[in-house]
């Protein structure tokens, strides 16, 4: 079928996209002569490291951003417009990466928003059936009437499609739709799409996931720096090419490892309990242990309880109940200054607000969390020059880009600023490497340089622990598995003892024998 | 050495466009300007009167730009260093047989401490309740322009203090700051200023505990997770910055005037505006504050040679405050980056 489409050339063209360039302001070229066509009801995917320049290009086709150069056709015709209104009314629809919706809004309110047309009195229950009808024909399961904010994720994307159908979009553009739900909501989201296509609609599908391309559509087109190289059928290519077509070189798509040994526990934490407001429970699980020469995996969607477990598992909030052991050290209540001096090392989640401070130097990043010891301070003084050294050597070693210590952490890029995060943390030798969301936003090179980082590591006989929100990361990486779910651990495997789709389960909430 | 390149072309900036106001009205700017300039720094009297304006300038400004690292706002400098100028003149006035290498420290000591209770205050109840600095700060200002006038007027049975003269008592010689300039005003306040400076540079930039100042500033986020205790560096910054301004305090009551007076100085005000053109940074402050200590000692002279008001260096030291945040808006426009530098670091 995919094929059939992508080679006959009678089949018409419903976008296309030629020589887009578009600079934005302090010289950032994100477009730089991209070319792109789509032919009508294909799914087409539009793959790129983070930074490629496929949001932007998706932008200017709906109507965001206006191109400084290049021509856009939508359906044989030429458009230029001047806002996103135009390529609505063009049969363009957009389902960006954090959704447009008002949670306070009900569907059918989120649904008409923007297409309410000019009458003084709106008609809410027409409105209502119209939406219903439109739902019932697509196949999707929501309720007109219910709260948008009361609705799981993948609902509220459900919700955004819906919107854009009821606005009579014929080309519908997805940016990264499969970021925030999980496994099985990512397979109604598929059914969706399919469905849509076999109505005759098109989609275009921006990802920087490989897997996705093969499960979903037709034909894929690679962008890399603001550039198209190469446009192919998603059934006579590979995940390799692919790969090597996105970064530019060939990629080590799995990661070599062996089976872990484990070894002692070095971390544990029993009875856990952390609340929220209202007495609401953020955390409660019974026992985790993190054991040397071991990874531990946690999986789960956002929002699971993962903060709360890493801010007890690294001292910066204390549990209301339970008790963390770090080495044989009862470490309940102290200080991440604690932890550290205890052999705890910790990769965060958010680079920008906790990892780093980004006007502070390279040199001054590396002082962070190891501002209170020999070599970096003596009796309360900053040992300049020996940090500057000490970093210089961690940028050689670590393959951090910059050119010195003095180098402000802003300018880096997002990989090597995680190279510096490891580079530091790695630096005192830790007995525990919690590395939290350790690839989130990097590109393809830099996530191998990650993995194997973290799986030399382990290697070393240092207990790790990886917490993502990518299932495929936490399944490549661990030798042990947990799935948090409202802040319990609903399930604990070794490797290779579960299936991606029971994962999927638990982390939805259901059990695997449902 | 790019990065005075802002400031200094906010101050030529403002300083034409206060060219401009005059031409309006009708004056001579060239005149006017030379003649501040003169009043300034034309002989030693003047440079003495200049400098005498610059050290409560510099120590107001030092104590906004320590609190500022922390990420606080203290408009509450004026208030500290009424305080710490109340402490000085009453230890400073009171008669306890100790000899001046004891007395004038101890002085010193009282204003500090003063201060630094009084910029403390705030600080913790930003730390451990969230009230807002910025609030807490001005109310900490009237609350202490209360407590001086009360004092003056109200515990003179008990404490050194001349309702008459709305004052403390003359400040004994032991207490003096001694003048350092033989044939002008100019007493030893501007060398604590500029010993503070240095000292506030170095624990900036060179110690841990500024190390920490800076990242608690910069990012709650990365203290958190290198383990500093926002809370305590919140109480410990304002602290320092309100030591600072008690000895700013200090020096107009054991230097300049011999007593302290009810009446608030102003300089706690001046002071924000100091530091913010200097950047927070405790060298570059130095000067700012002579720039600002310049322009409040030549503004009679310009009154008095070009018969242009003396109110029109308050104009000026507007136009610089707008100068200089016009500045630091335009650095975040990427075309105009490097026309205004961004940042003063070590």
């Amino acid at each position: 079928m995919s094929t059939f489409l992508a080679t006959n050339d009678t089949i018409p063209i419903a976008i296309d996209m030629r020589d887009i360039v578009k600079r934005f302001p302090g010289g950032v070229v994100a477009n730089d002569g991209i070319s792109l066509t789509v032919r009508q009801g294909e799914i087409h995917a539009l793959l790129g490291e983070n930074g490629a320049g496929k949001t932007t290009l998706m932008n200017i086709l709906f109507g965001i951003h206006a191109p400084d150069q290049g021509s856009i056709m939508v359906g044989g015709q030429p458009v230029a417009y001047s806002g996103p209104r135009q390529a609505v009314d063009a049969g363009l629809g957009m389902v960006h990466q954090h959704f447009m919706l008002i949670p306070r809004f009900t569907v059918t309110e989120n649904v008409i928003l923007g297409s309410e047309g000019d009458a003084s009195i709106l008609d809410r229950d027409d409105a209502s059936r119209r939406v219903a009808d439109l739902a019932r024909q697509y196949g999707f399961n929501v309720d007109p009437e219910a709260k948008l904010g009361d609705l799981p994720v993948g609902a509220q994307q459900r919700v955004e499609i819906l919107r854009a159908l009821y606005q009579g979009s014929r080309v519908l553009i997805l940016d990264e739709p499969t970021a925030l739900l999980t496994p099985q909501e990512v397979e109604d989201l598929y059914a969706v799409l399919k469905r849509l296509k076999q109505d005759g609609g098109t989609i275009i599908f921006i990802t920087h996931k490989l897997r996705e391309i093969a499960a979903i559509s037709d034909r894929v087109t690679v962008i890399r720096r603001g550039k198209t190289v190469g446009t192919r059928i998603t059934a006579e290519t590979t995940s390799a090419e692919l790969a090597e077509l996105m970064v530019g070189r060939e990629v080590l798509l799995q990661v070599d490892r062996t089976p872990g040994i484990p070894g002692e526990t070095v971390l544990s934490g029993a009875n856990l309990v952390v609340l929220g407001h209202h007495g609401r429970k953020l955390l409660d699980i019974d026992h985790i242990e993190l054991k040397r020469g071991e990874i531990l995996g946690v999986c789960g969607v956002e929002g699971n309880g993962q903060s709360p477990l890493v801010e007890v598992l690294s001292g910066i909030h204390n549990p209301d109940h339970g008790i963390v052991m770090l080495k044989g050290n009862d470490v309940t209540g102290a200080n991440p200054n604690t932890f550290r001096r205890h052999g705890l090392s910790y990769i965060p989640e958010d680079r920008h607000n906790r990892g780093l401070v980004l006007d502070f130097s390279l040199w001054e990043n590396v002082l962070l969390g190891n501002a209170w010891h020999e070599p970096f301070t003596s009796g309360g003084r900053v040992n300049r020059d020996r940090t500057r050294q000490i970093t210089a050597s961690l940028m050689q070693d670590y393959d951090v880009r910059a050119t010195d210590p003095d180098t402000p952490a802003r300018t880096l890029s997002g990989g090597n600023q995680q190279k510096l995060i490891i580079a530091r943390e790695m630096y005192r030798d830790p007995d525990v490497l919690l590395a939290i969301q350790p690839t989130r936003g990097l590109d393809v090179g830099a996530i191998e340089f990650v993995h194997r980082q973290i799986i030399n590591a382990r290697d070393k006989g240092k207990a790790v622990m990886v917490l993502s929100f990518d299932l495929d990361e936490v399944l490549d990486l661990s030798d042990r598995l947990v799935v948090l779910y409202q802040g319990r651990i609903v399930g604990s495997y070794q490797a290779g003892q579960v299936s991606r789709t029971e994962l999927g389960l638990l982390m939805g909430g259901r059990s695997i024998d449902a | 050495m790019l990065n005075i390149v802002g400031p200094v072309l906010a101050v030529v900036a403002a300083l034409l466009v206060g060219a401009g106001i005059m031409l309006i009205s009708g004056q001579d700017p060239v005149v006017a300007y030379t003649a501040l300039l003169d009043g300034a720094f034309n002989g030693k009297r003047a440079i003495g009167e200049t400098l005498i304006y610059t050290s409560p300038l510099l120590l107001g400004g030092l104590a906004f730009a320590i609190a500022y690292r922390a990420s606080l706002f203290n408009i509450g400098i004026e208030g500290q260093l009424v305080i710490g100028g109340l402490a000085a003149g009453l230890v400073g006035a009171t008669e306890l047989g100790l000899p001046a290498v004891l007395h004038l420290p101890l002085a010193l000591i009282a204003a500090a401490v003063a201060g630094g209770v009084w910029g403390a205050i705030p600080g913790a109840l930003r730390a451990f309740t969230g009230a807002h600095e910025v609030i807490t700060t001005i109310m900490m200002n009237y609350l202490a322009f209360r407590l001086v006038n009360y004092t003056i007027q109200k515990l003179g049975d008990w404490l050194p203090v001349n309702n008459q003269f709305q004052a403390t008592e003359k400040v004994l010689p032991s207490a003096e700051l001694p003048n350092i300039l033989e044939g002008t005003r100019l007493h030893a306040g501007i060398l604590v200023a500029l010993a503070s400076a240095l000292l506030l540079w170095y624990l900036l930039f060179r110690t841990s505990f500024g190390f920490k100042v800076r990242t608690v500033g910069l990012s709650r986020g990365a203290a958190d997770y290198s383990g500093i205790s926002w809370r305590g560096i919140f109480v410990l910054t304002m602290a320092i910055s309100g030591v600072l301004a008690g000895l700013a305090g200090a020096g107009e009551a054991l230097g300049l005037h011999g007593r302290h007076f009810a009446v608030p100085p102003g300089y706690g005000f001046t002071a924000i505006a100091v530091g913010l053109v200097g950047r927070n940074h405790p060298i570059a402050i130095i000067p700012s504050a002579l720039l600002f200590g310049a322009l409040s000692a030549g503004a009679p002279a310009m009154q008095d040679e070009a018969n242009v008001s003396k109110e029109i260096v308050l104009v000026v030291q507007g136009l610089v405050i707008l100068a200089v945040a016009a500045f630091a808006a335009a650095n975040r426009i990427p075309g105009l980056r490097r026309l205004a530098t961004p940042r003063m670091s070590t």
